[in-house]
């Protein structure tokens, strides 16, 4: 495998070991475990957040809505319809997915700013919708016993630890589609867009599209958080909704890094976590985290895993020049068109490289 | 005939940026279009590859009217295009530039990428060997695993040509190619142009650069006020009275 040599993936993979082993630690402490599960509950939303502003380079304030609407699709479908809890997941994930389809038809035709305002606005729909339609969502009672998923007598979903495990596990695939998202065409795609659509245009992206998609599996991603969450949580009320709730999971993406695999990650853990340590400050913590959010955007604008990816980059920048004159003369001139070799000496000629090939 | 132009026009407000141009390109030459600055070369241009709609006017490529179709599908269609000033990605490496090219000619979907799927796989070869191909025909393979931001204009403009040729296009549209890029270097970059037809590529171009048009196209049509003013091999462009007044302006010193 080609892949472990390559610093950001043995990164990425470090930390999700690292969570992964969280309940040989805490797995006695049911509260702390849930914390940690609540997080990755919103980690998946992230990882959403992260295809249409870290790849596509939209920024979408609708991902806190789609959360709730993924989240009171599972609760109220499990409660007062007595679905199973895979049943109202699998509508919920399927609902949003259309929900945010829908949605990114008419936002869309709106860009930057315009996009920003116009999704918050739909996020304010869904919240508003949520905590004012008393008949069918309950309203500020919210929704009570949103039912844990069956696994016949297999695994006891009410075990904290089980529960920790299916979200991880659900976490894992949506960190595997991220890394194949980045490293395949349609992640080219969508980056092209967010460096620039007239030049995605002319070199025949198709932009509308290709926004509409990266719009839709943002939501889809933010259903299957927001569904995890009702069963974790059990109790969910219309905060699960609010535009507050976007503004958090774009917190966490910014401190983790935009754009990367491992970011929402390792952005939502670690805020999270702070949160949790500075809970007894209340309303008062964001007197602590504001400077560090504004530190960190004034020194790693990129987040904490772009600011390390930095450095790897750098260090094999490096490394190819350090390698110079040890294969210069594998390369074969004679292919190179017929100006190629009016160009040979030049100093640039020095840095060749050897062939990357995966 | 590759590209067909007829009575191609464009207002904005009350002013004709272009207006009833005729053109025809023939496959496997390089035609080129000239004129003074706000004649409308880039107006034109923008009409072909669908930037603009024309408000009057058709084109038609290989035979099929594009005259309405949007600057995606013209390159799925098989025109690619550079830009005046040179539009690379800059936080990327030439490489994933020139690949960003391949993205019209890939047909595998997220679903493949993540399962891997042969097809993902045969198609990401294939991508990097053209990509690596399209930047070695350019002469700037050496460059790929650099920053588009770090490397000179003349490899930035090298570059914007590799990524086009990588939408493997029959026909290229150069917005002034050589702007930018000293005039040592402007003989090197013209051979890079004049071997694209060999390629299977024509080439439709814009320049100033009057001694690197001579030695280039096959046919020139030059351009003032967004008409046409005439058009020919080099030779007779070069005789062409009118073109002297207008383009060239050895004239007007005797006029005034």
């Amino acid at each position: 495998m080609n892949g472990l040599k390559n610093p950001r993936i043995l990164g990425t993979l470090a930390v999700l070991l690292v969570v992964a082993l969280t309940p040989i630690a805490f797995g006695d402490e049911a509260y702390i475990m849930r914390v940690i599960t609540v997080g990755l509950c919103s980690t998946i939303a992230v990882y959403g957040m992260n295809i249409i502003l870290g790849f596509t380079g939209q920024l979408s304030l609708a991902q806190g809505g789609f959360f709730g609407i993924g989240a009171y699709a599972v609760g109220l479908l499990t409660t007062d319809f007595d679905w199973s809890f895979w049943q109202a997941f699998l509508v919920g994930v399927v609902g949003t997915s259309a929900i945010g389809y829908l949605s990114g038809l008419i936002a869309l035709r709106t860009k930057d700013e315009y996009f920003a305002i116009f999704t918050m606005a739909i996020g304010f729909i869904i919240y508003l919708t949520i905590s004012r339609w008393e008949a069918v969502t309950h309203a500020h009672s919210g929704v009570n016993n949103v039912k844990f998923p069956a696994a016949g007598d297999l695994v006891d979903f009410s075990n904290p630890t089980a529960m920790f495990y299916l979200v991880f596990a659900i976490l894992l695939i949506c960190v595997y589609i991220t890394y194949a998202i980045r490293r395949s065409s349609v992640g080219r795609t969508l980056l092209t867009i967010r460096t620039s659509e007239d030049l995605a245009d002319a070199i025949g992206v198709n932009v509308g599209l290709s926004k509409q998609l990266a719009f839709a599996a943002s939501a889809f991603f933010g259903g299957i958080g927001g569904g995890l969450y009702a069963s974790v949580v059990g109790f969910i009320g219309p905060d699960a909704a609010t535009v507050d709730k976007t503004f958090e999971f774009l917190m966490f993406i910014l401190v983790g890094g935009m754009g990367t695999v491992a970011g929402p990650l390792v952005g939502t853990m670690i805020v999270t976590f702070l949160f949790e340590f500075f809970q007894d400050f209340q309303a008062y913590r964001f007197i602590v985290l504001g400077p560090i959010i504004i530190a960190l955007v004034i020194f790693a604008p990129r987040g904490i895993v772009g600011y390390l990816g930095g450095f790897v980059d750098k260090r094999a920048r490096q490394r190819r020049i350090g390698s110079v004159g040890a294969n210069a003369s594998s390369r074969p001139h004679d292919s190179t068109g017929p100006e190629a070799s009016a160009r040979t000496g030049t100093s640039a000629d020095n840095v060749t490289t050897t062939e990357e090939k995966n | 005939m590759l590209l067909e132009i007829r009575g191609l026009g464009k207002r904005f407000g009350g002013l004709d940026a272009v207006k009833n141009i005729d053109l025809d390109v023939q496959a496997g030459q390089v035609t080129a279009v000239i004129g003074p600055n706000g004649a409308g070369k880039s107006t034109l241009f923008n009409l072909i590859h669908g930037f603009y709609r024309p408000t009057a006017g058709s084109v038609a490529f290989n035979g099929r009217d594009i005259t309405q179709s949007s600057p995606h599908n013209s390159v799925n269609g098989g025109i690619a295009r550079t830009f005046q000033t040179t539009h690379l990605f800059d936080d990327s490496t030439l490489l994933e530039n020139v690949l960003a090219g391949r993205i019209v000619r890939s047909k595998s979907t997220v679903f493949d990428a993540i399962f891997h799927t042969p097809r993902h796989r045969r198609e990401s070869a294939l991508n990097h060997d053209k990509a690596l191909e399209a930047l070695e025909f350019c002469g700037v393979a050496e460059f790929r695993h650099d920053l588009a931001s770090n490397v000179p204009q003349e490899v930035q403009k090298r570059t914007a040509v590799a990524m086009a040729l990588a939408t493997e296009p029959e026909l290229m549209l150069l917005d002034e190619p050589a702007g930018g890029i000293p005039e040592e270097e402007t003989t090197d970059f013209g051979n890079l142009i004049r071997s694209l037809p060999s390629r299977g590529v024509s080439v439709l171009l814009v320049e100033h650069k009057m001694s690197m048009i001579m030695g280039l196209a096959d046919t020139i049509l030059v351009l003032d006020h967004g008409q046409k003013l005439a058009i020919g091999s080099p030779a007779e462009i070069q005789s062409n009275p009118d073109v002297i007044r207008a383009y060239l302006g050895t004239t007007k010193d005797e006029e005034n």
